[in-house]
């Protein structure tokens, strides 16, 4: 029984403090003073170093998606609508959620590491006694880098993602290019769009406040920060499918 | 005590005075979970003077320059940092205190994904209106008087230790501080370079009229610093002597055992002093 009363206080203390952070971000992000280098740095860390990664696995998701979908659509014979599969599931659901878990494996891992080493290192002590609030100074660029920069990853995501479905629909399913374009347009929905375009925010402002908080918390040395990169990658990953689960559950009951 | 606000005349007034009290600690406590850190702790820094905390590891010395800059909250007590109360100060407030302190932290605590110059001018960067040309210019200076302008544009990783503590030095003296909190600044470094270390705190000391505490468990460095004094020759270069005796009293040593003050007084007091734990700590 203690440890359980133990755990729940330690939960509850984690939530608080995970809270409390969320605010003083928000509150930063409104409210001078703004470091504009470090958000402009954020921006490009974030957006563009993360592109190829986004790229690549955006690519080999919608090619794959083809094949496999491909080889189902056969048994319907409907080969020609494969464009119409591959659209929907990328922009409603593969784009966000792949786009997001690449991004807490690369954007998570790093942000979670380096805050972590500046807290063993002592250096958020001394950005607090320099005068430097810790939360503008880091978290507020990071946040809203990760919420910028996330969609803006899922539309290109998705674009490859559809690109690659059409080669393979193209060259190995032979289905006429015209027709697959066609299929993908008939097959979407504004609301999908809409859906599409929703997950990412949310996506990107967990992964990036999730690693933020862990990487604060960091405790115990080296070993403490490779813990924090950790459990960064795990929570980020587990939030963002949950995440994705409620956001559909929303758009569902209130949209479609 | 009264409680001035930032912009008190009064406590302006009373703290540019000779003599004026600029660090007070009153009876603070500080304990986490069980364990208690501090415990009753009372002591005052006069201005332009030294105060020495000497203590073995886990005695409380570096909780309590932290509580001193805002970065811990003390459980009880009250805590005076030019005529504020730190203790009742919201994190933003506390912005404003840390504008007069600089602190010195183990092992430099440098940022290292900046070059030398971009550490050393960071608060001047970031936190102030300073133009560019000045803060270089300012940054320069600062180095020069560290002696360490040949390496500005290095990373803190291509220094040594006793480089990296002087650059913390020069970081924490670039905005002009008026009190200088140094947290273990010699441990881990040689002798030799432990000595240039100390160097800079006298010449802060004496040269640029800063107060200064000093955390330490390294005697060497605590009585070298208390013993010595810094002046300029007929050119205008530091030079580093013995310490007039009137210069000696200027620095006050302080011994925590356990949370609790064991000894305050001059140097000649403690090595005076016939407490065993001080006997053996000093042996």
């Amino acid at each position: 029984m203690p440890l359980l009363i133990r755990w729940l206080k330690s939960a509850a203390l984690e939530v608080q403090e995970y809270a409390y952070l969320t605010c003083a971000s928000f509150t930063g992000a409104f409210s001078r003073p703004f470091y504009r280098h470090d958000i402009v740095e954020q921006f490009d860390l974030i957006g563009f170093g993360s592109l190829t990664v986004v790229l690549l696995s955006g690519l080999f998701t919608g090619m794959a998606l083809a094949s496999q979908s491909g080889l189902t659509l056969d048994q319907f014979g409907a080969r020609p609508v494969v464009g119409r599969l591959v659209g929907a599931s990328m922009i409603k659901e593969l784009g966000p959620v792949l786009t997001a878990l690449m991004l807490t494996g690369r954007i998570g891992s790093g942000i979670a590491a380096e805050i972590g080493s500046m807290v063993v290192g002592d250096q958020i002590n001394a950005l607090r006694a320099l005068g430097t609030d810790p939360v503008r100074k880091l978290v507020v660029p990071r946040m809203l880098a990760g919420i910028i920069m996330a969609p803006v990853l899922t539309v290109v995501s998705d674009f490859i993602g559809i690109l690659g479905g059409w080669v393979v629909a193209r060259y190995q399913l032979q289905v006429n290019s015209s027709l697959y374009w066609a299929s993908v347009t008939k097959g979407l929905y504004m609301d999908d769009v809409w859906m599409g375009l929703s997950k990412p925010f949310v996506f990107g402002f967990l992964i990036v406040t999730i690693a933020c908080h862990v990487g604060l918390r960091t405790s115990g040395g080296t070993a403490g920060v490779g813990k924090a990169t950790t459990l960064s990658v795990v929570a980020g990953s587990v939030a963002v499918i949950a995440a994705d689960f409620f956001v559909t559950q929303i758009f569902i009951g209130f949209i479609y | 005590m009264p409680t001035y606000s930032p912009t008190s005349d009064e406590a302006r007034q009373i703290l540019s005075e000779t003599g004026a009290p600029v660090v007070v600690f009153d009876h603070v406590q500080l304990a986490f979970d069980e364990k208690v850190v501090l415990r009753d702790v009372s002591f005052t820094l006069i201005k332009g003077h030294t105060k020495v905390i000497l203590g073995a590891s886990g005695s409380g010395k570096s909780t309590a320059l932290k509580i001193m800059v805002g970065l811990l909250k003390a459980d009880g007590g009250v805590v005076w940092v030019n005529g504020q109360r730190v203790d009742q100060l919201t994190e933003g407030q506390l912005m404003a205190v840390r504008n007069d302190l600089g602190m010195i932290f183990q092992e430099g605590a440098l940022f290292d994904s900046l070059t030398v110059r971009e550490n050393v001018g960071y608060k001047l960067y970031e936190e102030t209106n300073m133009p560019l040309e000045e803060v270089d210019r300012r940054v320069e200076e600062v180095l020069g008087f560290i002696d360490l302008e040949e390496h500005i544009d290095k990373m803190p990783s291509e220094l040594s230790g006793g480089q990296r503590r002087r650059v913390a030095i020069a970081r924490a003296m670039a905005f002009k501080p008026s009190i200088m909190l140094y947290d273990e600044a010699t441990t881990g470094l040689d002798p030799i370079t432990a000595t240039t270390v100390d160097d800079e705190m006298i010449k802060l000391r004496d040269l640029e009229k800063v107060s200064s505490l000093i955390v330490t468990h390294q005697l060497r460095d605590a009585f070298y610093v208390a013993t010595h004094m810094a002046v300029r020759d007929a050119r205008g270069h530091p030079q580093i002597l013995p310490a007039t005796p009137e210069k000696e009293r200027e620095t006050e040593f302080i011994m925590l055992r356990d949370g609790v003050i064991i000894f305050e007084g001059d140097a000649a007091s403690l090595r005076q002093s016939k407490d065993p734990y001080i006997v053996d700590f000093l042996s």
